[in-house]
């Protein structure tokens, strides 16, 4: 039997990234009691992930941490949330311990993954995500000397090209499938963010002498039972491109499913937030990606406001609200410009995985109408990811709409789910239509 | 930083760094995380605990996702082979 514990919080924040941490700095500064839950060894989100060898964060992360801790936040660190049992209630699953955490109000901060799209040879091992490949290697995977073909699209293909090479990874090409038109528009919204400028410029100088290639994407991955090489649609001509890793993720999609449970609703695959980053549930609030994919700085503000209105601090959270609006610009622009182009929809071959935990392929998925006919007749989406991985790549290739979530919202372990003895509210469906 | 100490694969010594994830140590290793259902050998690929194609059986408790997972000395790693 895991050890059971319970904690009591006025605040419970859920994610330990930008958004979380600036909401659990900003609420405790009303003096309430505040926990900061986060399903990975250490505060930092997938941004701001430390590095494994040195333990070190960049001096902004490092900054924000430090900030955590004066603040006297309860940190829960390694603990992932997998149900409701009744509202004001959340569970936590640890390696060998389940906590209950009751809060009187909530705040989301569940941050966002990658979108990944089937293409013949993306199961191969070594054919990791754009963040999931620089995930790895700060958590201690060797990649000096090592050839590493970056694709798909989104302003974290450059961020984790120029992280790789700045630690000894040599980058034949970095491929981004959106157009040089929208790159170069998407250029021009960024002055007057001097910050975002800022960033470009280190990241163009950490890149020097990696190729760069807009209208460009993997067509297949090849390689026995390891990857190889790599073909790639380089602007219009295919070119087999030898490595020993592809990072490949295409922009970002967010994590909703926990804001779904406690009957948060969305719109256009969002959370719903008012001005105050309010959800439609009372007291329960949301920051960051969820709300909008729109990076770093979007999210502390949005975070900020959260835990401020969270504990009444109405009027100090109002007083942000302009530098979010700016910020929300820079949301827009990242949409417009990083949009996928339809064929990416022909990326599949017929025996192509697109489900990698239930193995079914797209010739048996073409053959359905809507999301939950391919659940119940494929097992497509059933499997332990329970739809993360194939759920926003079907939205992509089949415009299908995802269903209601479940509890539990993550697989946990029996011994847990026998715990949960409270009935089970009804959750609310998806409304509105998905991107 | 200390230095490295070994975790065992399948029964087979793996020498790793402080802070390394089991995930890391079994791509180290060369070895898959998992086979699939169909029989594919199958690696980490979003790296933050959302994908589960790196679970394997640490320490005896099966599905753990590995790239959540720190390595510690003596660990038993176990995976579909």
């Amino acid at each position: 039997m895991n050890k059971y514990s319970q904690q009591r919080f006025d605040v419970l924040v859920v994610g330990g990234g930008p958004a979380g941490m600036a909401a659990a700095i900003s609420a405790a500064k009303s003096g309430t009691r505040v926990g900061i839950v986060d399903e990975n060894p250490s505060l930092g989100g997938q941004i701001w992930r430390g590095e494994s060898s040195t333990g070190s964060h960049s001096s902004e992360a490092a900054s924000w941490l430090n900030q955590v801790n004066a603040a006297g936040v309860t940190p829960l660190c390694a603990k992932r949330i997998f149900h409701q049992p009744e509202p004001g209630v959340l569970l936590a699953e640890g390696l060998d311990d389940v906590c209950e955490l009751s809060y009187r109000t909530l705040v989301l901060a569940t941050g966002a993954r990658e979108r990944f799209l089937p293409f013949p040879g993306w199961t191969l091992p070594n054919v990791a995500g754009a963040g999931g490949l620089q995930a790895l290697v700060k958590s201690g995977l060797p990649i000096r000397g090592k050839r590493v073909v970056v694709a798909g699209s989104g302003p974290l293909l450059l961020a984790v090209a120029a992280y790789l090479c700045s630690h000894g990874a040599e980058i034949p090409l970095i491929c981004e499938q959106s157009s040089w038109g929208k790159l170069v528009k998407f250029g021009i919204t960024l002055f007057g963010q001097p910050g975002k400028i800022a960033q470009g410029l280190r990241i163009k100088k950490e890149i020097a002498g990696a190729p760069f290639s807009a209208n460009s994407w993997p067509l297949a991955a090849h390689g026995k039972n390891v990857l190889e090489a790599v073909t790639i649609s380089r602007a219009g001509r295919p070119e087999v491109v030898k490595c020993d890793y592809l990072a490949c993720g295409f922009h970002l999609v967010p994590n909703v499913e926990l804001p779904l449970l406690v009957g948060c609703q969305t719109r256009c695959g969002y959370v719903q937030v008012d001005d105050l980053q309010q959800t439609t549930v009372k007291d329960v609030f949301c920051a960051g990606e969820p709300t909008g994919i729109g990076g770093v700085d979007l999210a502390l503000v949005g975070g900020q406001i959260a835990g401020l209105a969270a504990t009444g601090q109405v009027s100090e959270a109002k007083a942000v609200f302009h530098k979010r609006e700016k910020l929300r610009r820079f949301a827009r622009a990242l949409d417009e410009a990083f949009c996928l182009r339809s064929e990416l929809r022909s990326l599949p071959a017929s025996d192509t995985l697109v489900c990698r935990c239930e193995d079914v392929p797209y010739s048996r998925l073409r053959e359905h109408t809507s999301w939950r006919s391919a659940k119940l007749h494929t097992r497509c989406g059933m499997g332990p990811c329970q739809g993360r991985i194939c759920g926003p790549a079907t939205q992509f290739l089949f415009k299908w709409n995802p269903d209601s979530v479940r509890p539990p919202v993550f697989p946990a372990r029996v011994e847990n789910l026998a715990i949960t003895t409270a009935p089970q509210q009804s959750i609310p469906a998806v409304t509105g239509e998905l991107q | 930083m200390s230095s490295e100490f070994t975790i065992t694969v399948n029964g087979t010594p793996v020498s790793v760094s402080p802070g390394a994830t089991v995930a890391v140590a079994l791509m180290i290793a060369g070895r898959p995380c998992r086979m699939s259902i169909t029989g594919e050998p199958r690696g980490p690929l979003c790296g933050m605990g959302i994908c589960f194609e790196c679970r394997a059986v640490v320490n005896g408790i099966p599905h753990s996702r590995s790239c959540q997972l720190l390595c510690e000395p003596d660990m038993d790693v176990r995976t579909d082979e």
